[in-house]
């Protein structure tokens, strides 16, 4: 049985009067590719900060990386890799100077980053960008070396928000093929999308309504349970319910 | 019109709604009034005074007296001999000494002159010499009342610009400088900012893809500040003159077509600053340096010009401030007429319409 | 409606080339949808088009009134929208609306009910400031302010980027109503199923436009065989199908992977291939395509 790198119990957040997330529980297996989805306010952003130790929970209790969420969270930072839409790298260094902060911010030695920099720049076929300024790469580039950086320091979960609005399909793919690729290398990946297609690559999704979990299974399971063959349609319904954000 | 009514709007809303904005505009001046006018105090006080008079007359007493009853003199005895006076000093007990010459009363009868001396602890340069000029005020005012009661064939007015504050409160000196910096900061950085943010927050791109008119926009931008700016000169006013006791001698009239003038004139440059940056950041930055550092420095707000070197003093000219100081001073503290600040009126206006056309040339109807 | 002639813009000293030549013609009511990637181009034709970019060379006539000579006219017919940061966030929804209605020298009564069926979704919240709102609901109040001076042309960049499916949906429902009121609308998604609900849609990459056409008619171009593989372990399947010889493109779509073949392949030949390499549960079938599949081959080429 290999081991949870997620395992959370009635984590709930409270500000004031709301309650953004509801005494949510589930966990997550090392090497899966976990979908968390829901509508815009739902609690989706609410939840993954306190997974990645960055919000105390009001209620609840957990592990990320085995590091608990409460007492630990500063363990749990050093252990993960996280990548948003909103920020990923630095627009004016260059990419091996991006590749170089972040390294040394997750403690890599000189040596380790020069060696794995390499690699990774081989791997994406980046060897000629090595010294162009982030600002000039176009966006898709953009977010697979953003996703290299996170997984740079090999942790074992990296949390993606989002990670791939606003680029084109094939993009998308490239992308998603890299976190295949990832989980392959035993990386678990917690990633938060739009795109109902990228629901259907994970091994699990779950669905927020409100604050709750109304939804955890593998999406052939959803699709099945509720009668619909997308991802897109299981989504609709649930989200119907819901009593924030936009509807 | 409706558009423009519907843009000032817009923008005094903006200003109401963000709590940061609103005590930058009201509580700066207020801070600098009080700041300036009794926590940095260039006055010098409890200056420790002793007399030596060998030959005490009428004349000499009645010095004596001014001096003792001066609150900015701490009285401290007639010291016998000159030994003792100069003994008091090094001790460092002393900071000022009067020294009366023999039979003063009758000379100043009898030859029409006599001279006083004043030893002053010099060592802290400021302080030594204020201590003189106060105690050459006191004398001079106790020898005006002295000339008044005396039948002499004519009199010699000697008009000293320290007339208008003979015992050198700094607050008049401050209180123009206030107004001239705070006024600059609110148009400049404000109006700068106002307009950078619209390109900032994308908000721009929509207002250029309307029928609004950029000049609309832009006039529509300075109206909420050229507001908040009067108000905030109003302000000062009364704080100075209630709180501080600084007067108000030349026409009140003089002064607010002035300071409307000056206001014209920064958020010109805060237009021009505009058209020249694209993140607020920088406009604040941008502004704050050129603005603010300059009128501090040198527009003769804490510094006199003339005491800067040349180089400086040439620089001073461009600084809008000097020349909005330079009015205020005369009108208020000195209640001069419009006849003789038109120079610097025609200074103030000629820099207006620079930075206006500047604007103008630069400023882009398209996004590039 | 729209008139677009060999359009041409450069960036950064000539270094970046955004639009390489770009003609197309828009028709009066059409949805017409400008799929691609970021970087591709859309944007600064959106802005030219919407009269805030000149073009190297080239012309773009909206309306019979051009972009850059007359581009006063321009701005009073077009109702514009950039993405995300369109809406003052410190007003409220209220505030937004009034002020963007006076913008236009009219009133929102006049054309209330253009933005009746969408502004009645944010209604309730109309006093609240708009940097409150959900990213859907910003959204349809940007939309509001667009429409509110009922604009002819709609010209919308990438208006559901980031926005949850459902809100996406309405929003799609809302601008096929505009639609039947006339309004010609011009938008760019970066969502294939939303390309599907255009009445053209036009593919652009590196500055012009590889596809422009009907849904139906880019389908109806597609030239490769398709074939759907369906099977667990993804990740794997898709290396162990590139790997073959006769196996031209293979991607993910969803739970299944999508394959362009060479002539002459079997899928029994492929079922037993994979079956080979330990694929045992596979189930391979030719598939229609869909825009997407035809946006994956042309943009691979």
């Amino acid at each position: 049985m290999s081991e949870k790198v997620i395992a959370v119990s009635n984590l709930t957040k409270k500000f004031g009067n709301f309650t953004a997330v509801d005494h949510i529980t589930f966990d997550v297996e090392e090497g899966e590719i976990f979908g968390f989805l829901g509508a815009n306010g739902a609690g989706k952003t609410t939840a993954m900060q306190m997974l990645c130790g960055i919000s105390m929970p009001t209620a609840g209790s957990g592990t990320v990386a085995g590091y608990d969420i409460i007492k630990e969270n500063e363990r749990i930072k050093r252990n993960i890799g996280y990548m948003s839409q909103k920020f990923s790298l630095y627009e004016d260094l260059k990419v091996w100077e991006n590749i170089r902060l972040f390294g040394g911010i997750y403690g890599l030695s000189d040596k380790e980053i020069a060696k794995k920099t390499d690699a990774l720049l081989e791997r994406l076929n980046f060897r000629e960008e090595r010294n162009t300024m982030v600002k000039y790469l176009p966006l898709g580039w953009k977010q697979k070396l953003a996703f290299s950086v996170a997984i740079f320091h090999e942790p074992k979960i990296v949390f993606l928000d989002e990670p791939t609005g606003g680029v084109d399909p094939a993009m998308r793919r490239q992308f998603w093929e890299m976190i295949y690729e990832a989980a392959d290398q035993g990386i678990t990946v917690f990633v938060t999308t739009h795109y109902m297609d990228e629901a259907e690559y994970c091994n699990r999704v779950s669905i927020m309504v409100d604050g709750r979990i109304d939804a955890l299974d593998t999406p052939a399971e959803l699709r099945h349970r509720f009668n619909t063959d997308s991802m897109d349609e299981v989504f609709r319904q649930l989200a119907r319910k819901a009593k924030r954000g936009d509807a | 019109m409706k558009q423009f009514i519907a843009f000032v709007n817009k923008e005094f809303r903006h200003i109401l709604r963000d709590n940061r904005t609103l005590l930058i505009i009201f509580g700066i001046p207020v801070v600098q009034i009080l700041l300036f006018g009794f926590a940095i105090n260039m006055e010098v006080q409890d200056i420790r005074v002793a007399i030596y008079d060998p030959t005490p007359d009428a004349l000499t007493t009645g010095i004596t007296e001014r001096i003792r009853q001066s609150a900015y003199f701490n009285y401290q005895g007639n010291m016998q001999s000159m030994v003792d006076v100069e003994v008091a000093m090094r001790k460092g007990k002393l900071d000022l000494a009067v020294v009366f010459p023999q039979n003063f009363r009758e000379s100043l009868v009898h030859s029409g002159k006599t001279a006083i001396q004043l030893l002053s602890d010099s060592s802290d340069p400021n302080r030594g010499s204020i201590s003189t000029t106060y105690a050459t005020a006191v004398i001079a005012r106790f020898q005006q009342e002295q000339a008044d009661l005396i039948q002499i064939p004519f009199q010699i007015q000697t008009e000293n610009r320290m007339i208008y504050n003979p015992l050198m409160k700094s607050s008049y000196m401050f209180v123009p400088g206030i107004m001239g910096l705070v006024m600059m900061i609110i148009c400049t950085i404000m109006t700068s900012v106002s307009i950078v943010r619209e390109k900032e927050r994308g908000t721009m791109e929509v207002l250029l893809a309307s029928p609004l008119r950029l000049g609309t926009m832009i006039f529509a931008k300075t109206i909420p500040y050229m507001v908040i700016s009067f108000i905030d000169f109003i302000i000062i006013l009364l704080l100075s003159y209630f709180v501080l006791g600084v007067p108000v001698n030349g026409s009140l009239l003089l002064l607010f077509l002035v300071a409307i003038l000056y206001i014209m004139l920064s958020l010109s440059y805060g237009l021009t600053v505009s058209t020249m940056v694209e993140k607020q950041l920088n406009a604040v930055i941008f502004s704050a340096i050129t603005a603010m550092i300059p009128v501090l420095m040198l527009s003769g707000m804490i510094f006199p010009i003339d005491n800067m070197p040349h180089l400086l003093q040439a620089l001073s000219v461009i600084v809008p401030a000097r020349w909005f100081i330079d009015v205020v001073r005369k009108v208020m503290i000195q209640g001069l007429g419009i006849t003789m600040v038109w120079k610097e009126i025609l200074m103030l206006i000629g820099m207006t319409l620079f930075l206006l056309g500047v604007t103008i040339a630069k400023t882009k109807k398209r996004l590039e | 409606m729209i008139e677009v002639k060999d359009l041409h813009k450069r960036y950064a000293k000539g270094k970046v080339n955004a639009l390489n030549g770009l003609t197309f013609s828009v028709e009066e009511g059409e949805v017409f949808g400008v799929i691609g990637p970021d970087g591709a181009g859309k944007s600064s034709l959106f802005r030219i088009l919407a009269s805030l970019l000149l073009p190297d060379s080239g012309t773009a006539v909206m309306n019979g009134h051009d972009v850059v000579k007359d581009y006063r006219r321009v701005r009073q017919i077009i109702g514009y929208m950039p993405g995300r940061f369109s809406l003052y966030q410190d007003l409220s929804v209220e505030e937004n609306l009034a002020f963007f209605a006076t913008l236009f020298n009219t009133t929102i009564e006049e054309n209330y009910h253009l933005i009746k069926d969408i502004y009645q979704q944010i209604e309730p919240f109309k006093k609240r400031r708009a940097g409150a709102l959900s990213g859907g609901m910003k959204q349809k109040l940007a939309l509001s302010c667009a429409l509110i001076h009922k604009p002819e042309i709609l010209i919308l960049d990438e208006p559901t980027t980031g926005v949850d499916p459902v809100s996406r949906k309405e929003f799609w429902d809302m601008l096929g109503r505009l639609k039947e009121q006339g309004i010609t609308i011009l938008v760019s998604t970066a969502y294939m199923d939303e390309a599907s609900r255009c009445d053209r849609i036009a593919l652009i990459r590196e500055g012009v436009f590889i596809a422009s056409d009907t849904p139906q008619g880019i389908i109806d171009h597609y030239a490769e065989r398709l074939w759907s593989v369906e099977g667990s372990r993804m990740s794997a399947l898709l290396k162990a199908l590139r790997n073959h010889t006769a196996v031209k493109t293979s991607f993910a779509f969803g739970d299944k992977i999508h394959i362009t073949v060479t002539e002459g392949l079997q899928t029994g030949e492929l079922k037993q291939y994979l079956a080979e390499k330990e694929f045992g549960e596979v189930h391979i079938a030719p598939i229609k395509p869909t825009v997407e599949d035809c946006f994956m081959a042309l943009t691979s080429e």
